[in-house]
């Protein structure tokens, strides 16, 4: 026994200085490839995400580099952890920028992990693209309201899928009033609400009805009835998807069979089981991505995808994946390795498209992009449309 | 006392070359600003390790609700400086009264209980104080609060660090901290020699959650950001594995630990598969190796102690 744990001893130590030495010579800089960081939760709880992140960026790389890299160069990835936690980010940043001097970098997805570690790459003056940060923080300074200079993100954010919703409801489907139900625990669906608002009446609808509810709320058949009574053609629900699946088997139940819209607080596999599939027929919401999407990029990043991992690339992957090629595409363009002339290329961007649709950068460094509008039908998702700003 | 005061005396002067030499590489750029965060880190941690293990350690009351304090120092100390635009010195003095007043309060009923059931509640404190803080707009809710200025410095950091640690060592040479020791070796007996059991108890609680909330206001300051994901249990367990791994009731057991596992966590950031499983693997072979900690409840002696601060220095030569 104690052979074994002085054996156990020598091993962790051994593995301990290994990773000392690695880490000493971690500084070096190799002239043939370029290096590019990203800083994931590769661990703790939204590993989910910056494990689907990392995959993504793996491919995107291997792709280009396969295709005689860029301007010559090799694109290397270096990953390091954040652990899911907003300070850890901040380390995670250091790390990438001063130790391994990568000239950008992609990541966290987790907004608040964005924000805290801004304030690091900004000062390095190193280029940083969120996937899936959609706080609008995460692009400009709180304090001052400026545009942090060296922030980018490929998601858009929050509010604008209120907007992209209305669109949708007064172009595809045709109604010309709508009610609306907020989940007013959350700054999520209250912002998705206030630009549905405006940009439906903005085209020409009118808003019958306003009403919330809390999570965690069970019954909804009391607000719907009020709802009912002023008879909407459209109801707008832009909650989570535990109170929402609640919400339309209601609504249903109450003989209210307009179509019921929301944005991607809905996107769960629970929906189905918490509504019923055929109550969920005639619902539709708003999102960032559908693997469905028929572009021909889309197509074979889905079909790689699948090779490589052997499962469909969910919306972390497919923003992930689009990050990375604008890192390249912004490297390219630069000419350069120089990390402040990346970040210029990068928000000199217009037109570019990705798995995500086509992405300019406005100038608070937020995509001007097009979102999908996805149906549910006996219970799956299917893609429905895709609307441009 | 003549002796021990000159034994101080010198310890402080070993530590002044020791921040001499450490700002000076940062200055010349030796260390880079990757391990200046990480030294910072360490401070911090040293802070909460010691301060826990004046709970733990010397008091024996098993309390895993750290993170909960370091939450409350954090929260404060940013209000602060953030929405009240009171400066950095007053948050420090305000995060530490407020973390050492709800310490105080959240003391007296608890610090009844002991072992398993007093574990169970401070845990339980810990994650109050998390859900509550994710709930409360003024802070920023889930998104925590975001827009503190970098104002912890090394400089700041590291005196604060050494003047913690010169308290709690002087506190266990007190009078109170012997009656603490007595508490821990037998509350019955201690309690039987006339010692007043809760108070004692009920003081290094005060302290130590005090000393975190210090660290805290020292964390949000340094990282910019105040968000609940950094207060969760697992930090406190964090803390405690510090505390354990360098041998419960040992200072210099505490700061080695807090060293080795900062260090560990920043070397192996690369390979997050690997730092969970040789964090892990780590604690396994010294609990079977050395269950009482790489220290035991010995302190390294006084010429050694300042070697054992010195890991700092020695780190930062190894780059």
């Amino acid at each position: 026994m104690k052979r074994v744990s002085k054996v156990l001893t020598a091993l962790v130590l051994g593995t301990v200085l290994a990773g000392l030495a690695a880490g000493c010579g971690g500084g070096e800089k190799k002239a043939d490839t370029i290096k590019v960081g990203a800083n994931l939760e590769m661990t703790g709880g939204s590993a989910s995400y910056g494990i689907s992140s990392k995959n993504a960026i793996e491919l995107a790389f291997k792709e280009i580099n396969e295709k005689g890299g860029i301007n010559g160069k090799q694109l290397e990835l270096v990953v390091a952890d954040n652990k899911s936690e907003a300070a850890e980010a901040t380390n995670a940043m250091q790390k990438l920028v001063s130790q391994d001097n990568v000239v950008a970098v992609i990541g966290p997805n987790l907004s608040s992990s964005v924000i805290a570690a801004s304030a690091i790459n900004n000062s390095a003056k190193v280029l940083d693209i969120a996937p899936m940060a959609t706080n609008p923080y995460v692009t400009v300074d709180q304090a001052s309201g400026k545009t942090k200079d060296f922030n980018y993100r490929t998601c858009f954010i929050d509010p604008f899928q209120g907007t992209v919703m209305a669109k949708f409801a007064t172009a595809e489907l045709g109604v010309g009033n709508a009610a609306v139900l907020i989940d007013n625990s959350s700054d999520y669906a209250k912002g998705l609400a206030q630009f549905f608002k405006e940009n439906f009446v903005k085209e020409g609808g009118a808003v019958t009805a306003e009403e919330s509810y809390l999570q965690k709320d069970t019954d909804f058949k009391a607000t719907l009835t009020k709802i009912k009574a002023t008879n909407p053609d459209f109801l707008y629900v832009p909650g989570y998807y535990q109170e929402v699946g609640l919400i339309v088997k209601q609504a249903r139940e109450l003989g209210m069979n307009m179509p019921i819209a929301g944005g991607d607080g809905w996107d769960s596999a629970k929906m189905p089981e918490i509504a019923g599939a055929a109550a969920l027929n005639n619902t539709y919401f708003s999102s960032l991505y559908s693997p469905e999407d028929s572009s021909d990029i889309n197509k074979n990043f889905v079909a790689a995808y699948e090779k490589a991992y052997g499962q469909k690339p969910d919306v972390f992957a497919a923003l992930s994946y689009d990050s990375a090629l604008l890192v390249a595409e912004a490297i390219k363009n630069a000419g350069s390795t120089e990390p402040a002339k990346i970040s210029e290329a990068m928000a000199k961007i217009n037109g570019f498209s990705g798995v995500s649709g086509s992405v300019t950068f406005d100038d608070k460094h937020n995509p001007v992009k097009s979102a999908v509008i996805l149906e549910y039908k006996d219970g799956a998702q299917s893609l429905k449309t895709k609307i441009n700003p | 006392m003549n002796y021990l005061r000159k034994a101080d005396l010198k310890r402080i002067v070993a530590c002044a070359i020791l921040f001499a030499a450490v700002q000076g590489m940062m200055f010349a750029d030796i260390i880079g600003p990757f391990w200046e965060l990480n030294i910072v880190l360490i401070c911090i941690n040293i802070i909460l390790a010691v301060s826990l293990n004046l709970i733990n350690g010397y008091t024996g009351q098993f309390s895993i609700g750290h993170a909960g304090f370091l939450a409350v120092g954090a929260y404060t100390g940013a209000i602060m400086t953030v929405k009240l635009g009171f400066p950095f010195e007053v948050a420090l003095i305000v995060g530490t009264v407020a973390a050492g007043f709800l310490g105080f309060l959240i003391g007296l009923p608890t610090l009844r209980l002991n072992g398993d059931y007093l574990a169970i509640a401070t845990l339980g404190l810990g994650e109050i104080i998390r859900i509550c803080i994710l709930n409360i707009d003024y802070v920023g809710g889930a998104s925590g609060l975001m827009g503190i200025p970098r104002l912890t410095t090394f400089a700041w950091v590291f005196w604060i660090m050494i003047f913690i640690i010169f308290f709690i060592k002087n506190f266990k040479n007190s009078s109170y901290g012997r009656c603490c020791l007595a508490i821990r070796e037998n509350e019955i007996a201690a309690d039987t020699m006339g010692i007043d059991t809760t108070k004692y108890k009920v003081m290094a609680f005060t302290l130590g959650a005090a000393f975190a909330g210090t660290a805290g206001v020292l964390f949000a300051h340094y990282f910019y950001i105040a968000h609940p994901a950094s207060f969760t249990f697992m930090r406190s367990f964090d803390i405690l594995t510090m505390v354990v791994l360098g041998g419960l009731g040992s200072m210099t057991g505490s700061i080695t630990g807090a060293i080795l596992l900062t260090f560990i966590s920043a070397y192996l950031a690369e390979y997050p598969e690997w730092r969970m499983i040789i964090y892990s693997v780590t604690m396994i072979v010294l609990m079977l190796h050395r269950p009482q900690g790489l220290f035991g409840n010995k302190e390294l002696s006084m010429k050694m102690f300042g070697l054992g601060g010195g890991k700092d220095g020695r780190t930062a030569e190894s780059k």
